[in-house]
């Protein structure tokens, strides 16, 4: 599905081989783990095995005294650095005065191996004062609660308060007159819905090597989503000049916002300083669970209301998200994200951040909106229902459109919502009547801002006419071949005429992380930046070879003309680059923004709920959604189908399972249940193309609306197959008999 | 005038109101003029006369990352908070 509007591009929405490909399917691509430097020892993390506990003493002797150690460093090994978000990250590396959680960084280690840090970490002792943790976001806002920081008082635009809290922050959207609204609904449906803290869940875990030289140049080697925030942060916790920090990408085996922060890099650093050798760290999948950052969980009270003829009047959240042992959950997000697949007049939203112990969370994927979509797409559903109006039609009539006002009040530019929603109505599936018992559908939308932030990129002409791209973001979802190709597109030259190398951070100009949607986006719009630049440069040098007036040259569809002379990219390259030999290049920088165009998403699911067993099986699933411009189209739907893939997990397995005393109990992968080929369908897609009016070639981002419908979408499918509203998650076997046979 | 439309958390700060109307024919001088209404929120949009790091401002539908943009009679001025991403 095209709007009419979309250029007719030459190699933007054709479907090339990844550059990386050959490497990855191969196992000759570096991964974090694979690195290797000559006199390379190991590192290892001690970690806290209590949720809350004062840390009284830790005595190190015994292990700095076993043979083959090399270094050692706890908290007390940083230096102090200032600043809330500062101390905090340097705090969640190594623990200061207090474990915050199961899994805390408490020790760091290096050693000739592997075996022998291990057993060093053994013989580290630590004296803790175990104190009672606060595991529950609600039960954590009380007044009698456990004080997680004796310092932290609550936030907002407004100020500070006055008293301890966990409530770190609160934030409120307020637009129209809520209580008149709602006066003028002749339906309104209400619910509280709960979610779990879940992980991200990339098959690769944290690794890092680390080489402090004499002279005071750090270079690390990570697996990272941006190695510029990488180096900023480690700059700040070691309090190390930035410009001696270096960081060279590795390649990244998923990511999905948990591989944003720093974790092992600066002890990992810290133990090379000490012990003057490069030090390897990594992590095992308990530590990926327990030390490092997932999304938290959420309790959300929402109410909505609407006329009987089906026009959304009045819509009120109170969501409360866990921002894990320091501020900074997802809930902002969530509440801008909530409403705005529709078009809402009175919108009220309560927000709140709140500590509790567990690891501090991280981003993932859409952070906070698809708690946000699981609440308000059951109430639609459940409206619907009331109102006897076909679900997806509900959503049509009240869709977000041009104009349409968020709930943070800044009116959409051109969206692409209606054009989803219309397109799930046409679709075979939607078309397709689901028969058999046990057996219910479920459709929900979803919205994410996208957003734009800082890129910059390098382009050089070859002699041969091929151009080198330089770019600093990790390839995490096929960008090395989408900038490619909207190079490719700018220069009018074949795909296969861009050869495109990530660097390291001294290699190329700032760019920011690999998240939020951005890098095909913003990075994207870098390249072609850069690439216009570098025609501009051809035209100078094109001038006096051709005895043309500079501004007399042409360039369109990838051949530059004046009068008579005329010339392809190639050819004019081998005039101006060929014939001497000089060098030629031309970078490209852009800041662009953090609200840059939103994306849509509507997802259509079937499943089949075994009344005897709880587990649900989903039969069929279908994703649309709004690319804006698909410049690679395979892997735009691959975005949508993981992203489908991750929600369905998270809809219907997955969950931080705590102990009362804040353990986890299935920080692994046996027992933590991501979805495997076997337990998902083929995920159709339908890519809707709306392109966005921010964008030289109309892109929107893609990689994160896939994962806000399907808890939604899964809640109101499993509600109609068992006849009981799903308000919690996940949907697991035993949640299913729980409240559909009463089974305690 | 442009229309500022204050973030619900500062509107006691704005006597309650929803959006306000304030002069200025670039997006600082609409900052500093809707200051000199309502004293205390050019702090809570500016650090150091920069954008806050936590805050997001657009003109109409469009975000505005620079002060000098110019800012039309009747435009409306969002302040909203910076997001990110996974």
């Amino acid at each position: 599905m095209v709007t009419p509007t979309k250029p007719d591009y030459k190699v933007i929405g054709t479907r090339p081989l990844r550059p990386d490909g050959i490497d990855k399917v191969t196992g000759r691509a570096q991964y974090g783990n694979d690195i290797k430097q000559a006199g390379m020892i190991q590192g290892q993390i001690l970690r806290s095995p209590h949720a809350h506990a004062n840390i009284k003493r830790i005595d190190t002797s015994k292990a700095a005294a076993l043979e083959g150690v090399k270094a050692i460093v706890t908290g007390a090994d940083l230096p102090i650095v200032t600043g809330d978000t500062r101390a905090e990250n340097s705090i969640n590396v190594l623990a200061g005065a207090k474990a915050l959680y199961r899994g805390h960084a408490i020790a760091g280690v290096a050693a000739v191996n592997a075996h022998v840090a291990q057993q060093a970490i053994d013989l580290i002792e630590v004296e803790y004062e175990v104190l009672p943790p606060v595991l529950d976001v609600r039960d954590a806002m009380h007044a009698e609660a456990p004080v997680i920081h004796d310092s932290l008082r609550t936030t907002s635009m407004a100020g500070k308060g006055e008293n301890p809290t966990n409530v770190a922050a609160q934030i409120g959207f307020n637009f129209g007159d809520i209580e008149k609204g709602f006066a003028e609904c002749d339906e309104i449906v209400e619910g509280e819905f709960c979610t779990k803290m879940v992980h991200q869940g990339y098959i690769e875990p944290q690794a890092c090597t680390a080489m402090w030289n004499p002279d005071g140049q750090l270079v690390i080697w990570t697996s990272t989503q941006g190695s510029f925030p990488v180096r900023k942060d480690t700059s700040e916790i070691l309090n190390h000049p930035i410009s001696k920090v270096k960081i060279i990408p590795t390649e990244i085996g998923g990511g999905f916002g948990g591989k944003i922060p720093v974790y092992l890099e600066p002890v990992a650093a810290l133990l090379s300083k000490k012990s003057g050798r490069p030090v390897a760290m990594h992590m095992d999948r308990t530590n990926v669970f327990e030390g490092t950052g997932p999304t938290g969980g959420t309790s959300i009270k929402a109410k909505i209301g609407a006329t009987k003829d089906g026009k959304l009047i009045a819509g009120y959240a109170d969501m409360a998200y866990e921002g894990g042992c320091f501020p900074g959950s997802s809930v902002t997000m969530g509440a801008m994200a909530m409403f705005a697949p529709y078009d809402v007049e009175h919108v009220k939203i309560d927000g709140f951040d709140v500590v509790v112990n567990k690891p501090k969370t991280q981003d993932y994927r859409a952070p906070g909106a698809p708690a946000a979509s699981f609440a308000l797409e059951q109430l639609v559903d459940e409206l619907a229902e009331k109102l006897g109006i076909d679900p997806l039609k509900l959503r049509a009539m009240n869709s977000s459109h041009e104009g349409t006002r968020g709930p943070g009040g800044m009116p959409f530019s051109r969206i692409g919502q209606e054009e989803c929603i219309e397109a799930a109505l046409n679709s075979a599936h939607y078309n397709t009547p689901l028969e058999g018992p046990n057996r219910g559908r479920g459709v929900a939308s979803g919205f994410w801002f996208n957003v734009g932030l800082r890129s910059s990129v390098n382009v050089s002409v070859q002699p041969d006419g091929t151009v080198n791209l330089v770019e600093g973001n990790t390839d995490i979802g096929g960008t090395r071949a989408s900038l490619s190709m909207q190079l490719a597109e700018t220069l009018g030259i074949e795909y296969g005429d861009v050869k495109v190398t990530v660097v390291d951070t001294d290699s190329v100009g700032y760019n920011d992380v690999t998240a939020g949607s951005r890098t095909t986006y913003a990075t994207g719009m870098a390249a072609n930046k850069a690439g216009l630049n570098l025609i501009d440069e051809m035209k100078k040098l094109l001038a006096p070879k051709w005895q043309v007036e500079l501004d007399s040259i042409q360039f369109a569809d990838g051949v530059f003309s004046s009068g008579e002379k005329s010339g392809t990219f190639k050819e004019a390259a081998g005039i101006v680059v060929g014939a001497n030999g000089a060098g030629l290049t031309a970078s490209g920088s852009v800041s662009a923004g953090v609200l840059v165009g939103g994306g849509f998403g509507l997802h259509i699911v079937d499943v089949e709920v075994d009344p005897d067993t709880g587990k649900t099986q989903v039969l069929r699933y279908t994703v649309i959604q709004d690319a804006g411009t698909a410049i690679h189209p395979s892997y735009v739907e691959g975005q949508m189908q993981g992203g489908a893939v991750q929600g369905i997990g998270w809809a219907l397995n997955e969950e931080y399972y705590y102990d009362e005393d804040g353990r986890m109990a299935n920080s692994s992968f046996l027992d933590y249940r991501i979805p495997t080929t076997l337990d998902v369908p083929m995920i159709d897609t339908i890519i809707v193309e709306v392109p966005n009016p921010t964008h030289p070639f109309g892109v929107r981002g893609v990689g994160e609306v896939g994962i806000v419908p399907p808890l939604g979408a899964i809640a109101n499918a499993v509600s109609h197959a068992t006849g009981v509203r799903q308000t919690q998650l996940p949907m697991s076997p035993r949640r299913i008999l729980e409240t559909t046979q009463g089974i305690e | 005038m442009a229309v500022v439309w204050i973030p619900t958390l500062l509107r006691p700060m704005a006597g309650g109101a929803e959006t306000v109307r304030v002069s200025g024919a670039t997006l600082r001088e609409v900052i500093d003029n809707l200051d000199q209404q309502h004293p205390g929120l050019r702090d809570r949009i500016l650090d150091g006369g920069l954008i806050r790091d936590e805050i997001a401002l657009a003109i109409g539908s469009d975000q505005a990352t620079d002060l000098s943009l110019a800012v039309a009679a009747d435009d409306e001025v969002h302040i909203l908070p910076a997001i990110a991403g996974g």
